[in-house]
């Protein structure tokens, strides 16, 4: 089938099958590998991106629901070749190591920031408990949170 | 062929502090092994065993061969070289012939045009299986049916044990282990089986050369034994593989072993087309080996002040059904099983066995981590018993230069035990939340189980530490390549898997330093552009990367002055001072040290339990640790907190459950990886004293949080509940009803 979408901000269409998901369509379809594969579950949160505004592991929508719909990736985050706060700060504290799990955790992050801007260090914590880093131990990317915060 | 595969970041890191491939990975850019594309790629598919122990009577493949879009399905009889392989043995066949010895072994691959085409097809090829009853009680696996009757690890200069199944077995012995204490005390432990769970699953992308050649990109650990491994299989001189490094989402050890090296390649060979292959999670979790369950006797006596007189220690490992590096897993175990402590009468029998369980090999910590859970718990039971402060009886029998390890090495190199004892007792504990609070900050957390009545509070502490580098005589070296250009540029190769901890920033430190100049880029590695780099494992590769590019560097700097100019090209390879072979019946050295270096860890940690659910939360970490120099304060930093969550790991929810050798979690849904609720702050205090054998004075650092730190938070359980606890992981059951 064909769905017509629009991807950090472009008009695009894909053809997918009936059973896959909008992760496979970014990745396979549509030339957009940022969103990760790493559980096929919604478990841990590598595949994250914002549909109509909304986060949503992309593992467990289907490509055929986000027909018509808006969709931002990692890859839609950094704006005129300006990383986007969010990204800025990973850099800056040492919250990539594997770097797996970031794509997921900046989108995560970037959703968190906009419903909350100055969130706590709780807050923090429970907002992005859906994403599993296996290298930083979290430690790190929590700063990096924080720093983007206070910006 | 058009390829679309992207080199690893070439780029200049600003400062030391930014990692040099932080911008790619967090703009998404950055190409890892799934990420990989090639015009006219097909997708390759593993038939797995579904029996842990079986005869394979026939494979029929001609069902699946005419399915849509199938190029081609192989089993054994497709195998042109040599059927099997291993990291230390060749004892692991390719594709199964005959035998299946674990449950998700490896009967058939399939590549296709589109990956679902693939899935079916691999369904549709059709096994017939005689299920043999399995081998999974590692203490009587030297009592059962052999599995590998031809004895893969014999010959290897092991101490001769007959039965069946051994992988290794190995005796330390050391004084007069006979010799009684004042007070005694015993325990027994077991360790379960934990998984690496790096993120990023196994995955990777053959290409044919068109000349009966192949480049593999793939993740893993060791570029150069990779295509040791996999060209005899293929039947081609090393040169026609080329192995090269593809974005690798971490590895802990589990990328030590191959995964689909081989069998893409042979797919590719066969089509003559790119053939890509991507583990889904489930496949994951038997597509690469574990850390070793672990069966531990200990008996600690000392005199009634509290001085270890000797220590008698029976290990047991569960190395499943292939050996991987249990044969140095068990000797590691064994090496550093009493902890960082001088005690001059000693008995270690350590055994490592074949089941059909699931492969076990390299995982953080390396036969450390169940060691020290151990034996840091009997330093507590001794404390106790002897009515000392914990913190005083490891520093009054802590081990320091000068004194001897149980094989009979004396340490010589850095080893700032009671420093780091010292400084992780002093660091301030938190002061004991009041109630009620928010139920984020409760034992179940958001799942709002309890108001906290049934909270109690404990402070644990321990002490762990293990080698730095290869050990028993492997001759271990580390090659680098260095071009300085005329416009003052330089070019660096070397083949060390970024594997995540940030070795690429390590290699471009140096060579700036060394170089004088920022001007420096590294290209991507490869096995087709420089000599081998040896493995990004036991805490080696920055000590190894950079004994290489410094010396790289120094040559090529003198080369250039030596010719008055112009452009230089100057390969070193390094090697770390030479280790040798214990002796096969004592377990003591022999013509010289076994071990190149030690680093030891200290932690202490604030952990709460709900005693009525059973439920944990861990308050705080706070660690002191031998780092030797740091090169890279936040990178260090982040392999501390890293390994201390993998630790906190496996001492509360990480395992692997089997029933029968079946495994019953593959998932991340049922089997739980540490999330930012679980993980608390660690304060980390580098204690920093120079390494004399190594360059800058630096030491590896990943490894050391890992095997201190489960057994830090179980010591605070125990203190929080007075229970023994002494399996790990902890289970809801052995906390609740005090």
């Amino acid at each position: 089938m064909r769905i017509e979408l629009t991807v950090n901000g472009e008009r695009r269409e894909a053809d997918v099958w009936a059973g896959e998901s909008l992760l496979t369509a970014l990745r396979d379809r549509l030339g957009l590998p940022g969103s990760k594969n790493a559980c096929e579950q919604g478990e841990c949160g590598s595949c994250s991106v914002l549909l109509d505004g909304r986060l949503v592991c992309s593992c467990l929508v289907l490509a055929a629901q986000a027909h018509a719909h808006e969709v931002v990736t990692v890859e839609g985050l950094a704006a005129g070749g300006e990383l986007h706060p969010v990204q800025e700060a990973f850099v800056e504290t040492g919250a990539v190591q594997c770097g797996f799990c970031t794509p997921g955790f900046v989108v995560a992050a970037v959703d968190l920031l906009r419903r909350v801007p100055d969130p706590s260090e709780d807050e923090i914590r429970e907002a992005l408990s859906g994403n599993l880093c296996r290298c930083t131990g979290y430690q790190k990317i929590l700063e990096a949170v924080r720093l983007a915060a206070g910006r | 062929m058009s390829v679309a595969v992207r080199t690893l970041p070439r780029g200049r890191a600003e400062t030391t502090t930014r990692r040099a491939d932080a911008v790619p990975k967090v703009t998404g850019e950055f190409a890892y092994s799934s990420d990989l594309q090639a015009a006219g790629m097909l997708w390759g598919r593993t038939v797995r065993s579904p029996h842990p122990h079986a005869r394979i009577l026939e494979i029929d493949v001609s069902r699946a061969l005419a399915m849509p879009g199938v190029h081609a399905v192989l089993t054994y009889e497709d195998v042109p070289g040599r059927k099997t392989y291993g990291l230390d043995f060749p004892d692991q066949p390719v594709l199964a012939g005959d035998r299946v010895r674990y449950f998700g072994e490896p009967v058939a691959i399939v590549a296709a045009e589109e990956p679902e085409q693939a899935r079916r097809a691999a369904a549709a090829v059709r096994v017939e299986y005689e299920p043999l009853p399995p081998v999974t009680d590692p203490e009587r696996a030297t009592e059962s049916e052999p599995l590998h009757p031809d004895r893969p690890t014999m010959g290897h200069g092991f101490r001769d044990d007959p039965r069946p199944n051994v992988i290794r077995s190995l005796v330390i012995r050391r004084g007069d282990p006979d010799v009684e204490g004042e007070v005694t005390v015993r325990g027994y432990y077991e360790v379960g089986q934990q998984d690496q769970a790096f993120l990023g699953p196994e995955s990777g992308l053959a290409i044919p050369d068109g000349e009966g050649g192949v480049d593999i990109h793939v993740a893993t650990q060791w570029l150069h034994v990779d295509r040791d491994q996999v060209a005899p299989c293929l039947d081609l001189p090393p040169e026609m593989v080329r192995v090269h490094l593809a974005g690798v989402g971490g590895a802990f050890g589990g990328r030590e072993d191959l995964s689909i090296q081989i069998h893409a390649a042979l797919l590719a060979l066969r089509t003559g087309r790119p053939v890509k292959m991507v583990y889904t999670r489930e496949e994951s979790f038997v597509g690469h080996v574990h850390r070793h369950p672990a069966r531990i006797w200990a008996e600690h006596r000392a005199t009634r002040t509290g001085k270890l007189v000797a220590v008698r220690m029976r290990i047991l490992l569960d190395g499943g059904a292939y050996a991987s590096s249990s044969a140095a897993v068990i000797s590691n175990a064994c090496s550093f099983a009493l902890g960082p402590y001088a005690v001059d009468n000693v008995l270690i029998d350590g055994l490592a066995v074949y089941t059909n369980n699931p492969p076990c090999g390299a995982m953080r910590g390396f036969g450390a981590v169940q060691s020290c859970f151990a034996a840091e718990a009997q330093m507590d039971r001794l404390a106790a018993a002897l009515g000392v402060d914990p913190v005083e009886l490891r520093l009054e029998n802590a081990l320091e230069p000068g004194d001897r390890l149980p094989t009979g090495q004396v340490v010589t190199g850095s080893l700032p035990t009671r420093e780091v004892i010292r400084r992780a007792a002093a660091l301030p504990v938190p002061e004991p939340e009041e109630l009620p609070r928010d139920a984020i900050r409760l034992p179940g957390g958001a799942g709002n189980t309890t108001r906290g009545e049934g909270v109690r509070r404990g402070v644990g502490f321990a002490v762990g530490f293990k080698n730095i580098c290869y050990s028993e005589g492997f001759d271990d070296s580390c090659a680098a390549r260095v071009r300085l250009r005329d416009d003052g540029s330089a070019e660096v190769h070397c083949a060390a898997a970024e594997v995540g901890q940030g070795v690429t920033d390590v290699i471009l430190q140096v060579a700036r330093r060394e170089l004088g100049t920022d001007e420096v880029f590294l290209a991507s590695s490869s096995t087709a552009q420089v000599g081998s780099a040896g493995s990004a494992s036991a805490s080696r590769m920055t000590w190894m990367a950079a004994g290489a590019v410094q010396a790289a560097c120094r040559a090529a700097l003198e080369q250039r002055e030596r010719r008055g100019g112009g452009e230089v090209d100057v390969e070193r390879v390094y090697r770390h001072p030479r280790t040798f072979p214990l002796d096969p019946e004592t377990g003591q050295v022999t013509d010289g040290d076994a071990h190149v270096a030690l680093a030891v860890a200290a932690m202490r940690v604030v952990a709460e339990v709900d005693v009525e659910l059973g439920l944990t939360r861990v308050v705080w970490i706070g660690t002191a640790q031998d780092v030797g120099r740091a090169l890279n304060r936040i990178a260090v930093e982040g392999q501390i907190e890293g390994g201390t969550a993998q630790g906190l790991g496996l001492a509360l929810m990480e395992e692997i459950q089997t029933r029968e050798g079946v495994i019953a979690n593959a998932s991340f849904t049922d089997y739980l990886i540490p999330t930012f609720l679980d993980m608390p702050r660690v304060v980390s205090e580098l204690v920093e004293e120079p390494e004399p054998a190594a360059p800058y004075g630096l030491k590896g650092v990943g490894e050391p949080p890992t095997v201190v730190s489960t057994a830090a938070i179980v010591a605070a359980l125990r203190d929080a509940t007075g229970r023994e606890l002494t399996r790990v992981p902890v289970r809801l059951d052995d906390l609740v009803g005090l």
